[in-house]
Formats: C-alpha cells, sequence, structure tokens
C-alpha cells in the first residue's frame, strides 16, 4: 500500500525524504547548483560566447576566470552558456522515453493476451544492439538535429521502462481494487488513469533519475563525438572535444566542463539513489 | 517449478507430458539451439534494421560525399557504382550475400575520390585488431577486479569496506567515458607528465609496441565498468546470504570462511555471470566513445568517422560486427549461467 500512500504525497514530502541522507543532501545542494548555471548562467556571462578575445589556449587571467578556448574564446563564458541545450535535450528525451515506454509498459502488461509478448519482444530488439550504436545509426539516416536526437535518445532509453512499467502493472492488475473495477464494468480507460496509474507511480518514480542521467550521458556524449550539437554553439561535451587541442596551455578549456557536467550527472544520481533508500524505507516499516 | 521436469535423468525416461516430450529427451541440446536461433533472429532482424537506417535517405550520403564536385551525372554514376540504383531488397539481398563471403562492400568515399581498392575488408582488419587489444586487456583486468570488489562489499555490507567501495563506484560509474577520460588526462598528463594525452598507433603497428599509450584508455574503461557491475555483485552477495540455506548453516557452527565460499560465493555464480556480461557488453559500446577520448585507431573511431564522412558501408559493417559480439556475448553468458547452475535447468524447457 506504500505506493499508493506515496502518490498522494505532495512534493514536499518526497524532498523532505531526499534531505534525510547525507547523500540526498549533497545531491540536491549540487543539483540546484548545476541546474542554475545550466539554465541561468548566460544571464551572467561576463562575454559573448562566440566572440574570439585573445591568443587561442591562453591560460586563466587578464579578467579570463578559465582562461580562452582554441579559437580565443571566453571559457568561462561558453560554461556558463553550454549546459542549456544538454540539459532541455535530456530533459525532453526523458519525458518522450516516459510517454511511450510507459505507454507499452501498461498495454503490455494490462493485455493479458499476445499483445504483451509482441510488444516486449519488439522492444527487446532494441536492447540487442550497444545503446550509443542506435543513436549513431540515426543520426546517420536522419541527420543530427535536435529532434533526432530527442527521438534517438528515447527510443534507446524506452525498453528499459517499458519493462518496468510492464512488470508493475501486471502485479497491481491482479489487486483486489483493480479486479472489482473490473468487475463495476469500468472503461480500460478509467482503469489505467484511476486504477493502475496511481499505484504504480511510485517504482516509476524511482526509475527516473536513472533515465534521465542517461539521457544527459547519451546526448553529451552524442555531442562530445562531434554529431550532436554542431559548432559553434557552446556545449559542454563538445567544449571538451574541440579544446583537447590547447590541453597543454589552458587545461582548465577542458577540466572546467568535465567538472560541471560530472557534479550534474552525480547529483542526479544521488537524489534519485536517496528517493529510492527513502522508498524502501517507507515500504520496509509498514 | 510448476511442471515435473526431466533433467539428470537418463534420456530415454518417458516424460509425462506428451507435448514437448521430444525436447525433452535432450534438454540441454534443446535450449542451446533454441537460444543459438533466437539469436540469429535477433540478430538478422537488427542487420535489417541497421540496413534500413543507413539507406532512409539514399541520395543524401552520396551528395553529401561527392560535395562541391555533385552534379547530377557524377551522382548517378556513383550511385551506380555502390549499387544504389537496384531495390532496396535487391542491395540488402547482396550486402547480405557479400557478408556471408568475408565481403563488406565498398567505400562511398573511396569510390567518390577514385581510389584503386575501395573495397572496406582490409580497411577494417587494423581497427578490429587494436579495438580487440583494448577490450581484452580490460576484460583481464575487468572480470578479476569487479568480482573482488564486489563480493568484498556485499560480504562487509554497511561497513566501512563497504561505504569505502560503494560510494565511490557509486559516484564514479555514473560519469560518461569521456569526463572520465578528460579528467585522468587532466591528472596523468597536465599535472603528472606520466603518460601521453592520446593513444595514436602508427598505420601497421601493434599497440602492444607502446605498452603506455593503453594505460589511460583501459584504466577509463575499467571505472566505469568496474564501477556498475561492483553494485549488482554487491547485491547478489547480499541475498544470498540472506537466505536460509546460508543462515542454516551458520546456526550449525559453519566456519565463516566456509560458509562464504562454499555457499555464498556458489550461489551468487549466476548474478556474477549475468553481471560480467553486461560488463562486457557495455565495453563493446564503451570503446566507441574512449577511441574517440584518446583518439585510438580502433573500431570506435573508425566507426565516427564513418558517420561523420556518411559511408554507409563502413558504417554497416562496424554495425554488424559490435551487434553481432553484443549478441555473442548474451548467448555465452546465457548457457554458462545454465551449465554452472543446475538449478535453473528446471526452467530450459
Amino acid at each position: 500500500m506504500s505506493t499508493v500512500a506515496h502518490s498522494f504525497r505532495g512534493s514536499r514530502t518526497v524532498i523532505s525524504g531526499v534531505l534525510r541522507t547525507n547523500g540526498g543532501r549533497i545531491g540536491l545542494g549540487l543539483l540546484v547548483i548545476t541546474f542554475f548555471i545550466a539554465l541561468f548562467g548566460g544571464f551572467f556571462a561576463p562575454y559573448s560566447p562566440y566572440e574570439t578575445l585573445g591568443v587561442p589556449g591562453a591560460p586563466p587571467g587578464n579578467g579570463h576566470l578559465l582562461g580562452l578556448d582554441f579559437i580565443g574564446r571566453d571559457v568561462f563564458s561558453r560554461l556558463l552558456y553550454g549546459g542549456r541545450s544538454t540539459l532541455v535535450l535530456a530533459g525532453l528525451a526523458t519525458i518522450l522515453t516516459y510517454s511511450v515506454g510507459g505507454l507499452i509498459g501498461l498495454v503490455a502488461g494490462f493485455s493479458r493476451s499476445k499483445i504483451d509478448p509482441i510488444l516486449m519482444r519488439s522492444v527487446d530488439i532494441l536492447l540487442s544492439v550497444p545503446a550509443l550504436l542506435v543513436i549513431l545509426l540515426l543520426v546517420t539516416g536522419f541527420g543530427s538535429g535536435s529532434l533526432v536526437l530527442v527521438l534517438a535518445t528515447s527510443l534507446v532509453l524506452m525498453p528499459g521502462v517499458a519493462r518496468i512499467v510492464r512488470s508493475a502493472t501486471l502485479e497491481v492488475s491482479t489487486r483486489g481494487y483493480v479486479e472489482a473495477a473490473i468487475a463495476r464494468g469500468e472503461p480500460t480507460r478509467a482503469l489505467l488513469l484511476r486504477e493502475v496509474l496511481p499505484n504504480i507511480s511510485g517504482i516509476v518514480t524511482a526509475d527516473l533519475g536513472l533515465r534521465f542521467s542517461w539521457s544527459i550521458i547519451l546526448i553529451a556524449s552524442v555531442n562530445f563525438l562531434g554529431i550532436g550539437i554542431q559548432p559553434p554553439t557552446p556545449d559542454w561535451g563538445l567544449m571538451i572535444s574541440e579544446n583537447r587541442v590547447v590541453i597543454g596551455s589552458n587545461p582548465f578549456a577542458i577540466v572546467a566542463p568535465s567538472v560541471v557536467l560530472a557534479m550534474l550527472i552525480i547529483a542526479v544520481n544521488l537524489v534519485g539513489d536517496a528517493y529510492v533508500r527513502q522508498l524502501d524505507r517507507s515500504s520496509g516499516s509498514e | 517449478m510448476v511442471n515435473p521436469v526431466v533433467v539428470s535423468g537418463p534420456p530415454s525416461l518417458p516424460t509425462p507430458v506428451v507435448e514437448g516430450a521430444r525436447h525433452r529427451s535432450h534438454p540441454v541440446l534443446w535450449f542451446v539451439s533454441k537460444r543459438v536461433g533466437a539469436a540469429l533472429l535477433t540478430l538478422f532482424i537488427v542487420s535489417v534494421l541497421i540496413f534500413l537506417c543507413t539507406s532512409v535517405i539514399p541520395g543524401n550520403a552520396v551528395t553529401v560525399i561527392l560535395g562541391r564536385s555533385a552534379t547530377p551525372h557524377t551522382v548517378a554514376v556513383l550511385e551506380a557504382r555502390l549499387g544504389l540504383d537496384k531495390s532496396l531488397l535487391a542491395q540488402y539481398l547482396s550486402w547480405l550475400g557479400g557478408l556471408f563471403h568475408g565481403n563488406l562492400g565498398n567505400s562511398a568515399v573511396a569510390l567518390a575520390q577514385q581510389q584503386p581498392d575501395p573495397s572496406i575488408a582490409h580497411t577494417l582488419k587494423d581497427p578490429l585488431i587494436n579495438s580487440l587489444i583494448l577490450g581484452g586487456i580490460t576484460a583481464i583486468l575487468l572480470i578479476p577486479l569487479t568480482l573482488l570488489l564486489g563480493a568484498l562489499a556485499g560480504i562487509k555490507a554497511d561497513r566501512a569496506l563497504d561505504q569505502a567501495i560503494s560510494f565511490p563506484s557509486l559516484i564514479l560509474a555514473g560519469l560518461p567515458e569521456f569526463v572520465t577520460g578528460a579528467l585522468l588526462i587532466y591528472i596523468f598528463f597536465t599535472l603528472l607528465h606520466a603518460l601521453p594525452p592520446v593513444s595514436l598507433v602508427a598505420p601497421g603497428a601493434s599497440p602492444l609496441s607502446t605498452p603506455k599509450i593503453l594505460i589511460l584508455p583501459v584504466m577509463t574503461l575499467l571505472v566505469v565498468a568496474v564501477g556498475s557491475g561492483i553494485r549488482q555483485i554487491r547485491l547478489g552477495m547480499i541475498e544470498v546470504l540472506q537466505t536460509d540455506f546460508v543462515q542454516f548453516a551458520r546456526l550449525n557452527g559453519v566456519k565463516e570462511r566456509r560458509v562464504l565460499v562454499r555457499y555464498g560465493m556458489r550461489n551468487a555464480v549466476a548474478n556474477s555471470v549475468q553481471t560480467i556480461a553486461q560488463n562486457l557488453q557495455y565495453l563493446v559500446g564503451g570503446i566507441i566513445v574512449v577511441e574517440s577520448v584518446f583518439a585510438y585507431p580502433g573500431l570506435g573511431v573508425y566507426l565516427v568517422n564513418a558517420v561523420q564522412a556518411r559511408d554507409t558501408n563502413k558504417i554497416l559493417a562496424v554495425s554488424i560486427i559490435l551487434a553481432a559480439l553484443y549478441t555473442f556475448i548474451n548467448i555465452v553468458a546465457d548457457l554458462l549461467v545454465v551449465f554452472l547452475v543446475p538449478r535453473l535447468r528446471t526452467e530450459l524447457v
């Protein structure tokens, strides 16, 4: 019954649950900082992220906190601008993953017919190739636009969500209150929305952090490989790859975006982990 | 557990259920062929999907490759030489047929540049060997490290040793390879001047002749793979140590060492094999990014270059190799689990 209780709790209790562990506290702090940098950092940038300001690869100094990049642009300004695209695309990919994967999982788990194995086997095909390879192939076929990146990322993350939602649905749909609703003759849509969905939301939320951090990693990796977001757009993944030529003279051009990207991913993982622990604790106490 | 299945009995033993009796006379053989068949089917579907992906916009690749020299005539000539003027089905069948003869088709870029030998197969040999060396060394280190650290963390769950292993692995395993790689380059090249930041190998040379260049790529792969493996091995160990038979063994006064080895480790085998398999599968994809970080001339760099150049036949070739490797690891792990853990054989049929 813990899952029922969870779905009716507000987001405030979720946060206070996360804050109960050290990892959760550190994670949430980092999450707020990195989200702020990624989404609003651009407003505080001292220079334009596109303007060449001096010697390529110059070390910190002369009003440039993190020095200049491989063609002489201000690294600090590019850092402040460079998180938005990845974060927004990863967010969109995560939402899409849950919409499609969730729907497939719900239908497969609730159908009790041949649809279930057919859906799950087709979804499993996507798991038989490395995720990054699927994305590379789709980029080859459809180009490297933002839309393709989001679609490709959610396509490779979707099977995992479908599986989790399916098994949770399967478990919930045999419970008394669902059987009762079926006996009352409620339409399938109402059954799924009112009986099943609220009762699997806890399990689904616990998985959210993991998918989100994978979205960030996949999109940042594709950008790093030079087949995602194209230069001269400031982007953390792209910055790490394009500034490798100046690692000798200004290592901060690589280290700074690596550190913020690492902080963002660690933050998401810590918060996700703390949420799962809190969920385990509250279901264990009942 | 529901239906009684004869597993280890003599093959001639009549089984109570008529349907499927034939399968049960050689359950293991039946299982192996069923798994291999399913894997081949998956690989076939994957090859069709990969093929479709690379030929969605047929004119596009050729136009991109020809660049400014693209005229309707040059495009048509190159398309004809690549066989793109035929139907999609004919193209797929001729590609698949070539695959069985070790012919992976021609490089569109090499054709466009009118190189004397545009065939792909010989350009793949060095990258394939280089990747196998990188992946092989990583795997040799990866398996014992994951098992040892994971089992230790599981046995000492929630104590200081567990914390010392689990917390760093949670942090490090989550990072993308290129971030870990960049930070390792910063430490070992910029700060310590100990290792080279790139792992270049001269064409035709073996990376083993300059082992120093392999250290950072292997380390990067290990950090990510070992970190995620530890978590699963640890959980599996904790689960096994909480089972009744382990508790009974302890209550019966069996020495802790013996409990861990005879009862714990043995029953954690299935979970461990799966974890290691997932780790090795991860390596198949992980090399794509790690090789790019260090400019190591393996399949990953080859693939990324091909994607950037839209050289579709090269992309096809690498993709099918990686997909086959991925599937192969899967089957081997499945079979290994069944042979190592007799209990699971009841689920065979």
